[in-house]
């Protein structure tokens, strides 16, 4: 059952100059973003630094204004949803963040913080408030006598447990894990993504998993979409993914990701020069100027490729891997020398060695 | 430590840190004595403050045990002048603070929080303001309104004294805006004024409390300069500042006059800076150390 599905969702930053700041340009940090997360799924998010991940998952839940685009959560229309009835919404989509340093209130108890949403939402008072926030804090590994003590007082890790029992407090089904592990050392990384997939198995929870660790994506992902400059290049079940990566990009990516075998000597795809800025992407495709594919000619710099389903439940946006609805007489009209064909090099295909042995 | 203690924040480490800094131990018994004085002055003073005891013999009588800081041009007793001075002074400051402060902090908070048309137009307002010294907008107001009563000019300085808190509380307001605590909260559906007074002035306020402290010794300085300049507190009531006007034309011979005032004035500047910076340290939230070393935190399990 598709919980959350959001459609074409835009988000452009206006650039201001000068003292009465006229708009001189737009970053588009999202650009055309579309996509389903069914009940209890985990879809992952993953892309580099500045590739609009995080400001999906902050527009999702309207913690920022989408330029357009629609979401629909559990049959509310979200982007159209008034104050009230949004603040009454938001008990069923919440958010882990990155930092757990920056996202607890440094003048609140921990106690205090995980009772917050008890209050608002008018879910417990007084006694059973209490009960219950203890019963949270216990759910997440911590103890329920540390709810008096300020956030300074805990590690990385506890602290990030903490956020997750704030999250918990209202008994969402929906949940933007907004790079929950980035920031930790690996061995926390490890128990705070298991108590996420606990938490997932014993309540149902949906996650929107933003992150650019391909390795822990793997761990906790069912379904992985890639990001890249604002655009969805890649939406495939986890396997499909990481066994045939399609996108140049996807494939880039995947050959970058660290081998757990120091001795085993990994190939990789380098990829000339920066990502473009988002306030100024290419045309077209926006990965050609870097992209690998043997078949890249000028129809990749004029089509802007769509998001379409190379094999079953497997997206991706590339006109040079086949099939591809744009023909190749299209592609020849606008410019296109190298007809359509598929690539997959074997720097990207040694992740899927892993898997198959993983599994 | 059990379930009753959820919620409630200590403050015990703040406190306590407070209490153990000898500079707020000082200051606090500083402040404290002028506070009394100030409080206690129509018990303590040994004369009516305005009483010309007697105009030919005891005019401009140095310290003696009769009078302990002497006599000032009028044969009134300076100690007794002094104590009901500190009164005025000290009302004057710790009132116009707390009202610049309230105001200062409130527009500050909502400048930032809301952002916008609010923010430009409350800022351009404060920069206009602080493009004019507060002393010269003083002599012009005053010059034009004439007499001051002792409210009148409380007022007019808390009029000048919130710019300054409000730009801090409005950049302090804009960092912790987009913190990811507040997003969390607005996540959680905290309505607009939840958000701002439990997140967002609990971490904003910090830097306020401390400039109101460190404000109040430069209102008691502002106040003492008008006085001094003959358009603050109107003789025959007596403040720090006039005081030390009367006693300005004869330094060399009635010294006492300007001294002892200016003592006042000085111990009681110093002692609201020390407790304003002891303040800043000890408000700052990265600076607490865990409140239980004897009892290290363990994950369950």
């Amino acid at each position: 059952m598709t919980l959350l599905s959001v459609r074409d969702l835009t988000k452009h930053f206006p650039i201001k100059r000068g003292i009465f700041g006229q708009v001189s340009g737009q970053v588009r940090a999202v650009d055309g973003v579309s996509f389903d997360v069914a009940a209890g799924e985990t879809l992952a998010l993953v892309g580099e630094s500045g590739c609009g991940k995080s400001t999906t998952g902050r527009a999702v839940l309207r913690l920022i204004e989408p330029t357009s685009g629609s979401v629909q959560f559990d049959g509310n229309d979200v982007l159209s949803l008034g104050a009230g009835d949004l603040r009454r919404l938001r008990r069923k989509m919440q958010i882990v963040f990155q930092d757990p340093f920056s996202s607890l209130n440094p003048r609140m108890s921990i106690g205090a913080i995980v009772r917050e949403g008890l209050t608002i939402h008018g879910l417990a008072e007084g006694a059973a408030a209490d009960a219950r926030v203890n019963q949270l804090l216990e759910e997440v590994g911590l103890r329920p006598e540390y709810a008096s003590r300020s956030p300074h007082e805990f590690s990385g890790g506890q602290r990030q447990r903490v956020g997750i029992a704030r999250a918990l407090s209202v008994e969402p089904t929906f949940i933007v894990c907004d790079e929950p592990v980035s920031a930790l050392d690996v061995s926390v990384q490890a128990q705070v993504v298991n108590l996420l997939q606990d938490l997932q198995r014993d309540r149902g929870l949906a996650y929107l998993f933003i992150a650019h660790d391909l390795s822990v994506v793997e761990h906790i992902a069912n379904r992985v979409a890639v990001m890249y400059l604002g655009h969805i290049v890649e939406l495939a079940a986890v396997d499909d993914l990481y066994g045939t990566p399609i996108m140049p990009y996807t494939q880039a990516l995947l050959s970058a990701v660290p081998a757990p075998d120091p001795g085993v000597k990994r190939e990789r795809i380098l990829l000339a020069g920066d990502v473009p800025s988002p306030a100024n992407p290419p045309s077209g495709c926006v990965f050609h100027p870097r992209c690998q594919h043997p078949a890249r000619d000028a129809a990749c710099a004029t089509i802007v490729p769509p998001l379409e389903e190379k094999a079953p439940g497997h997206w991706a946006a590339c006109i040079k891997q086949p099939p591809t609805t744009v023909s190749w007489e299209a592609q020849k009209e606008a410019g296109g020398t190298n007809p359509p064909d598929f690539f997959l090099p074997r720097a990207a295909l040694h992740r899927s060695v892993d898997a198959t042995t993983a599994h | 430590m059990g379930a009753a203690s959820i919620g409630h924040r200590s403050d015990s480490s703040v406190r306590g840190r407070l209490v153990s800094d000898g500079r707020v131990r000082l200051a606090l018994g500083v402040l404290g004595c002028v506070a009394l004085v100030a409080i206690f002055a129509p018990m303590l003073a040994p004369y009516d403050p305005r009483l010309q005891l007697d105009i030919s013999h005891l005019q401009s009588q140095p310290p003696s045990f009769a009078h302990p800081l002497g006599t000032d041009t009028f044969s009134r007793d300076v100690l007794s002048r002094l104590m009901y001075g500190t009164r005025v002074s000290l009302t004057v400051a710790l009132v116009a603070v707390f009202l610049s402060a309230t105001f200062g902090t409130m527009l500050g908070a909502i400048a930032g929080y809301v952002g916008g048309a609010v923010d430009a137009i409350v800022m351009r307002v404060v920069d206009a303001a602080f493009s004019i010294p507060a002393i010269l907008l003083l002599i012009v107001v005053i010059a034009l309104w004439g007499n001051l009563s002792v409210v009148t000019l409380t007022l007019l300085l808390a009029g000048v004294g919130w710019f300054t808190i409000s730009r801090l509380v409005r950049a302090e307001t804009l960092a912790i805006r987009d913190a990811d605590y507040v997003v969390a909260a607005r996540a959680l559906g905290a309505s607009g004024w939840r958000v701002l007074t439990r997140h967002v002035l609990p971490n904003a306020i910090g830097s306020a409390v401390v400039s109101a402290t460190l404000s109040v010794g430069n209102i008691i300085l502002l106040e003492a300069g008008l006085s001094y300049l003959g358009i603050g507190v109107r003789p025959p009531t007596p403040s720090w500042g006039n005081i030390i006007e009367e006693g300005s034309t004869r330094l060399s011979d009635v010294w006492w006059l300007t001294l002892f005032p200016g003592l006042a004035i000085l111990v009681t500047v110093f002692a609201c800076n020390a407790l304003g910076e002891a303040l800043r340290d000890a408000l700052d939230p990265r600076q607490l150390l865990p409140a239980h070393d004897d009892a290290p935190i363990r994950m369950n399990g």
